[in-house]
């Protein structure tokens, strides 16, 4: 049976520091007996997440924070990252699924956290992103 | 890596940085088969990036197969390499087929809309012969 627990880190806006919390916050979640595709699941929309975060929300300036919360309630995991940005109308990013765009090479984190998150939303300015995956565990 | 082709060769493209591909030619096909099984973390997806681009910019290979035997998971960003890769590919009027794609990465795929772009097979044998 799943564990409630939390955790919160803040790092800073470093591509090699998100690997690094990755590796932390995915063997946190690990220990509470999540089905394996779960894990892969949340581990990917984590990964875009904090990309979008650091890249375009803190627009790589290492001097900038990136704060990531996680609420584990039963099998309902909860994670919240928030940059330091400007923030931005997620409405404004162009369908990567469009013809028009598919050959393009950036656009497609926020599609690919939506088809393995059950939902995602922003705040109203976009600089906090709120990620919510119901898990299996481990029979 | 064992191979199911017959009268292939393994060539040691990568000499410098560690590789992150296995290369093969195969009838004149490049094979390359990812290392990798996740492809989310920038540095490993720049020099997969690199080692791909290489392929054509370096090495001249114009025929080029993509094996994703082992690979689990890839970021966006890993896509994007995969995207420009693509373009560098047909820009040289070459052509590239995707293989062995895990169901995870077939999800990944079609939920993109990417299976529209890129030329997937079952399986390798597959991908060579329509190359």
């Amino acid at each position: 049976m799943s564990d409630t627990s939390q955790f919160d880190y803040t790092i800073q806006s470093e591509l090699a520091e998100s690997s690094r919390i990755q590796e932390e916050i995915m063997a946190v979640l690990r220990q509470l007996g999540f089905e394996d595709e779960d894990l892969a699941d949340l581990h990917i929309a984590i990964e875009e997440g904090l990309a979008n975060a650091i890249k375009h929300g803190n627009q790589l300036d290492a001097s900038k924070q990136v704060k990531i919360e996680g609420v584990v309630d039963g099998n309902k995991v909860r994670i919240e990252i928030e940059d330091e940005g400007s923030g931005f109308d997620p409405e404004d990013v162009p369908d990567p699924t469009l013809d028009e765009n598919l050959d393009k090479p950036s656009g497609r984190g926020i599609l690919l956290m939506r088809a393995f998150m059950d939902t995602i939303e922003y705040n109203d300015k976009g600089n906090r992103l709120r990620i919510v995956k119901s898990c299996s565990v481990h029979g | 890596m064992e191979s199911r082709l017959l009268g292939h060769r393994k060539e040691h493209i990568m000499a410098s940085a560690p590789s992150r591909l296995d290369i093969e030619q195969a009838d004149g096909v490049t094979v390359a088969t990812f290392k990798d099984r996740r492809l989310l973390d920038e540095a490993t997806i720049d020099l997969v990036g690199n080692q791909l681009y290489s392929l054509v910019d370096d090495h001249g290979f114009h025929k080029v197969v993509l094996d994703f035997n082992d690979v689990e998971y890839m970021s966006s960003s890993a896509l994007g390499k995969l995207i420009k890769f693509h373009k560098k590919v047909l820009s040289v009027d070459g052509s590239l087929r995707l293989c062995n794609l895990k169901p995870e990465l077939q999800k990944i795929f079609k939920v993109l809309a990417l299976h529209k772009v890129f030329k997937i097979d079952k399986n390798r044998d597959k991908s060579i012969k329509k190359i």
